[in-house]
């Protein structure tokens, strides 16, 4: 294992870790409107939401690397702050992330909050709760199996991802080079025992992943309820 | 003191138009055919339900006019639902505690080791809503409204989806605790047993519309509703314990109109009680019996005499003391025995129900 390696897994983790923090943060609201609205406007959202899931990873990072390059609106306007272009960059990566692990984290939190009904929050109203009180103390508490589903799918996702951290990142070792991507170099230069042992760990960190995610569920499950 | 409500709501397939005052003290029971508006109205009293044109003031605080609406939140009414409503994400405890730490300390009017032993839930309270049986589940659900102090609790049918054995026990409770507590309450139902032994006051809907509104006994005896045409269509008297005869184990208690005797009871006398009596159980005759086995006779005067749903039987309302008393008898003996109104004559009664008051 070279250390060229241990960064591109450590650059995996980071990204996969804050593509989800800020995922969840932003998502919880938007699945929170969606799953409580029913109008016109809630079906173009969820079409825009659920484009990721069928758009072709190269066809966003090609749409997001001219946006963020000097001559898109987003690179353009971020230049004129005094910041720098995101093409190329981890910030890049994040937001081409974030985007494409969009649907992953919205629809199973909106399902979450949509199974909740709207019973539960009527009671929670007559026991003198208010409507961000009855969010915190009934919706989180009762979609919280939701939202873990949510961050892993989006951890995983984002561990594996590809085709849009290659087009937005450009495979810059130490900066954008994913360890999904290093295993792609090794592979292609005939290294097979260096994608063997990158490839035996990612698959290591998702299976423990999933383990620690069902058990949390077996826990979480109230007696008697079916699984 | 009361609950004034104005509400007028029109959808594709149903329409509320109420207009009245309720009381805001005993237990007012709202009945009526199912889809007659009766949810909706609760729902329209806790604020769960926003109508347009709707007037809604509790004592001197409007919950809803034109210009205003106080959310559910704060317009501290309890609400026990239909079906199962606990949280699924807390314990019994849990459940308890939602409404009870959601109230400051001062104005709490109910404590939760009250609560538990009114309800009798002690050995619950670690349980999840799923380890719960129906009435178990209902239970919880009073005693959580009660301990959010609400200074209005409202019951949407809630022993409707219970077996009958949890539905006895329940009402029981909810006897006691209508004679407990200080706080209104308003009971909406479709069964008429429920209603006569809780409700005070007792509002009639029908397709969404105020058909009568009084006294429980005014009401049931009107000949005017629908209602006394029921199956089990009868009147309740309010009655005090007078004494005991353990040698036939019988109790005896006063009414307006003289005296009863009942099935014994352990209650002490002094003791107020309501008892019902179906008119299916009210027989009549010119002259107090002589021998028979019929040991309430009360004398009583013809009110009025309607057609039955049955053409072989009339009703008849007879005054008995200050009270009114339905009798149901065939057309035939009320020619025999030439029954008119004002006519004076004797209420043999073969059933008294005694319900706990």
């Amino acid at each position: 294992m070279t250390s060229a390696d241990l960064v591109a897994l450590w650059i995996s983790c980071q990204l996969a870790i804050l593509t989800t923090v800020l995922l969840l943060l932003l998502c919880t609201p938007l699945a929170w409107w969606l799953a409580r609205r029913d109008s016109r406007a809630r079906v173009l959202i969820d079409a825009l939401v659920s484009l990721p899931l069928v758009l072709p990873p190269t066809v966003l990072g090609f749409y997001l690397l001219i946006l963020m390059g000097p001559a898109g609106w987003l690179g353009r306007a971020l230049q004129a702050l005094g910041l720098p272009s995101p093409a190329f960059s981890f910030s890049g990566l994040v937001i081409g992330s974030m985007l494409y692990s969009l649907p992953f984290v919205v629809q199973p939190l909106r399902d979450a909050f949509q199974a909740i009904g709207r019973r539960a929050l009527e009671v929670a109203a007559t026991l003198r709760a208010s409507p961000m009180d009855r969010f915190f103390s009934v919706a989180v508490p009762l979609a919280s199996r939701g939202a873990i589903t949510a961050a892993v799918l989006c951890f995983a996702h984002t561990m594996g991802e590809f085709g849009v951290v290659l087009m937005i990142g450009g495979n810059i070792p130490g900066r954008t080079q994913t360890a999904s991507i290093a295993i792609f170099n090794h592979a292609e230069s005939l290294d097979y025992g260096a994608a063997h042992r990158l490839s035996a760990i990612l698959l290591a960190i998702c299976l423990v992943l999933l383990l620690i995610v069902y058990s949390i569920n077996r826990r979480l499950r109230p007696a008697g309820t079916p699984v | 003191m009361s609950l004034s409500l104005r509400v007028a709501l029109r959808r594709a397939d149903f329409s509320l138009d109420v207009n009245c005052d309720l009381p805001s003290s005993g237990v007012t029971a709202i009945f009526g055919r199912s889809g007659g508006g009766k949810t909706t109205l609760l729902r329209c009293i806790a604020g769960l339900e926003r109508v347009g044109h709707a007037h809604i003031r509790f004592n001197d605080r409007v919950w809803q006019d034109a210009d205003q609406f106080v959310p559910t939140h704060r317009r501290s009414v309890g609400y026990v639902f239909q079906e199962s409503s606990l949280f699924a994400h807390l314990d019994v405890r849990g459940n308890l505690e939602f409404g009870l730490r959601r109230v400051p300390e001062q104005q709490r009017r109910v404590r939760l080791d009250e609560a538990i032993a009114w309800l009798g839930i002690e050995a619950l309270l670690a349980h999840r809503s799923a380890q719960l049986s129906g009435g178990e589940r209902q239970r919880v659900a009073i005693a959580r409204a009660l301990l959010s102090s609400p200074q209005l609790l409202l019951l949407d049918e809630p022993l409707s989806s219970l077996d009958e054995a949890s539905k006895s026990q329940l009402l029981a409770q909810l006897e006691h605790l209508r004679d407990q507590l200080s706080i209104p309450m308003i009971y909406v139902s479709h069964s008429l047993g429920e209603v006569m032994r809780l409700a005070d006051q007792l509002l009639l809907l029908d397709a969404g519309r105020v058909q009568a509104l009084g006294p429980l006994q005014q009401i049931l005896t009107r000949t005017d509703l629908p209602l006394h045409h029921e199956l089990d269509a009868g009147t309740v008297l309010d009655a005090v314990i007078e004494e005991h005869d353990p040698e036939y184990h019988l109790s005896y208690v006063a009414i307006s109109g003289g005296r009863l005797a009942v099935g014994m009871q352990g209650l002490p006398p002094g003791r107020h009680v309501r008892v019902r009596i179906d008119a299916r159980d009210v027989s009549l005759a010119l002259q107090p019996p002589v021998r028979s086995s019929i040991t309430n006779v009360l004398a009583a005067r013809v009110v009025e005499l309607t057609a039955d749903r049955d053409a072989a039987q009339m009703l008849i309302k007879l005054a008995v003391g200050g009270d009114a008393v339905l009798a149901r008898v065939t057309r035939r003996s009320v020619a025999q025995l030439g029954i008119a109104a004002g006519s004076s004559l004797y209420a043999q009664i073969k059933s008294v129900a005694l319900m706990n008051s």
